[in-house]
């Protein structure tokens, strides 16, 4: 049996960015995440009923980093906690990334950078991750250089390569092993593409909006080359059958 | 003290099932807490075939609640059969199975497998909003209820409860209908429609455009609803709609509701179904309440 609601504790929650924020929570199931996982964060203005599914960024023996942006009224409410504030929340959920062996290329998008860092921790060969961000911005990357080769891109020319995270690779022009993404569903897409004519296989964490996050609701799906297992219907579900999927398998 | 209530025939250990559509066949709740504490788990509607549902984004909070358009993907009564059936067999609840279709040959071939399954009641969904046919076509118009409700009940070895949908001008007649057809039970309401708009991109935000509002936003007119209709029909009335707490629970029964279902609650705290159970012999206890059949209707006066 898994708990519902557990409590979890702040111990920190500051901005990083402009409408990003780090949030380290003590929570008693922290040691049995993955990364790639996420927690589902409930509100405490019960007027707002669904939690909110954001990705462990770090994983410790008995805290959670989660890097998150304020997107509305519930991230809002997240924001504002302070240290000693308790929080609710379900989880670890989802799947989470399978570690792979060689040289790892990390390919994060904006708010899609955060749970490629536990990754990076974790991965056991050398790991490059390639960050982007729309400005100036940027966010985590004292953090990934720790664990990994950086390099940035960013859309308006302001740090690192001019462009997008490919655009990044490709001006590095090195080869990987496995590759795995987090960010917007274009970027996923190129990604995908990307793997294809690269041939190496690739794994992609999608977002989509949750209602139970547990896979009961069918309220976030993808589509799926194969038949997914609950449905039958090549229609997997993001919160529980992912959210990371094989690029080969998933069709965005 | 008796929690216990029977429903067109079928004992329930407590009123409480869970809502269709909020709890799939009960696997992944299951790992949070032990189905049989519930009265009933309803299942997500099953179809005679699999269906893929709707495009995303399918669910969209809205204050106090939640609009959806899944448009009621299933694995079809095949797999449904094979896999989710033994499963809840499981557990010692009763089983009320929710039949969908597009037209009422599909419903049948559905309520016609069910009839050599060892499940305890069929709950028809004749209200969905989200698919363009069957669903609320049939519900939404007394004369569709009574022909589907006829050719099912005729079909079905299990009693039948029609699902009916708040989006009409008189649920009495609705109800009346359903009974006049030969329904074991009704239940209601199914979500209300509704829409979001997405004002950064200007276009509705669900993909289906609009979608079923459900949670505690709509309770109030489940709770006018159930009201009227229970004061309609001599059949049991399954009530839902919005139910978080034991006393949104009870206000259904007060109102005439024989049982109770929990629904999006769930999404907000997994043990919803649970505490409202719990709630509801605290308050039993509270007011020297031994029979909680003596709630059923009892604000009707």
């Amino acid at each position: 049996m898994r708990a519902a609601r557990e409590t979890g504790v702040v111990r920190d929650n500051r901005e990083i960015a402009p409408g990003i924020f780090a949030m380290r929570l003590a929570a008693p199931s922290a040691g049995e995440a993955r990364p790639g996982q996420f927690f589902s964060l409930y509100c405490a203005d019960a007027s707002r009923l669904l939690p909110r599914p954001i990705s462990l960024c770090r994983i410790d023996a008995d805290e959670v980093t989660m890097v998150y942006r304020v997107a509305g009224a519930g991230t809002a409410e997240f924001s504002a906690l302070k240290e000693g504030d308790s929080l609710e929340y379900l989880g670890p959920l989802g799947n989470g990334f399978p570690i792979g062996e060689g040289h790892a290329l990390l390919l994060g998008g904006g708010i899609g950078l955060p749970p490629l860092l536990e990754l990076a921790r974790r991965l056991p060969g050398p790991v490059t991750v390639a960050a982007g961000y729309r400005g100036p911005d940027l966010f985590l990357l004292e953090d990934f250089a720790e664990y990994a080769e950086v390099l940035v891109a960013t859309e308006d020319g302001s740090a690192g390569t001019r462009g997008n995270v490919l655009d990044a690779v490709r001006a590095a022009g090195k080869n990987y092993d496995v590759i795995y993404a987090c960010g917007p569903t274009p970027m996923l897409r190129a990604v995908k593409a990307f793997a294809e004519e690269e041939g190496v296989p690739a794994w992609l964490s999608l977002e989509e909006r949750m209602a139970c996050g547990m896979g009961a609701c069918l309220g976030c799906v993808t589509g799926t080359v194969k038949e997914d297992s609950h449905s039958r219907v090549n229609n997997a579900r993001v919160c529980r059958d992912g959210p990371v999927f094989s690029a080969e398998e998933v069709l965005l | 003290m008796n929690l216990s209530v029977s429903f067109a025939g079928v004992q329930m250990k407590n009123p409480i099932t869970t809502a269709s559509g909020t709890f799939g066949s009960g696997q992944e709740y299951a790992e949070i807490f032990d189905l049989s504490l519930l009265g009933a788990v309803t299942t997500k509607g099953v179809a005679n075939v699999p269906w893929v549902g709707n495009p995303v984004p399918r669910v969209a909070e809205t204050p106090s609640g939640m609009l959806n358009a899944i448009g009621l993907q299933n694995p079809g009564i095949d797999t449904f059969c094979e896999r989710d059936i033994p499963f809840l067999k499981q557990y010692d609840t009763k089983i009320i199975v929710n039949v969908c279709g597009h037209a009422a040959e599909e419903y049948e071939a559905v309520v016609e497998r069910l009839s050599e399954q060892p499940v305890d009641l069929l709950e028809i969904n004749v209200s969905c909003p989200n698919v363009r046919e069957g669903g609320i076509a049939f519900g939404t118009d007394p004369r569709a209820v009574e022909a589907i409700t006829k050719r099912l009940r005729a079909k079905a070895r299990q009693p039948i409860i029609i699902k009916l949908s708040p989006n009409v001008t008189d649920i009495a007649e609705m109800a009346r209908a359903a009974e006049s057809a030969g329904a074991d039970g009704i239940s209601l309401i199914n979500t209300l429609i509704g829409m979001k708009i997405d004002v950064e991109r200007r276009r509705p935000l669900l993909a289906n455009g609009t979608g079923g509002l459900s949670g505690p936003a709509i309770h109030p007119v489940a709770v006018r609803m159930v009201y009227q209709a229970a004061g309609a029909v001599k059949i049991p009335v399954l009530g839902m709609g919005g139910v978080r707490t034991a006393e949104d629970a009870l206000e259904l029964i007060l109102a005439g509701a024989t049982a109770v279902a929990v629904g999006t609650a769930t999404f907000a705290d997994p043990m919803a179904a649970v505490k409202v159970i719990d709630g509801i012999r605290a308050y039993m206890e509270r007011h020297g309440v031994s029979d909680v059949n003596d709630l059923i209707g009892a604000a009707r006066g």
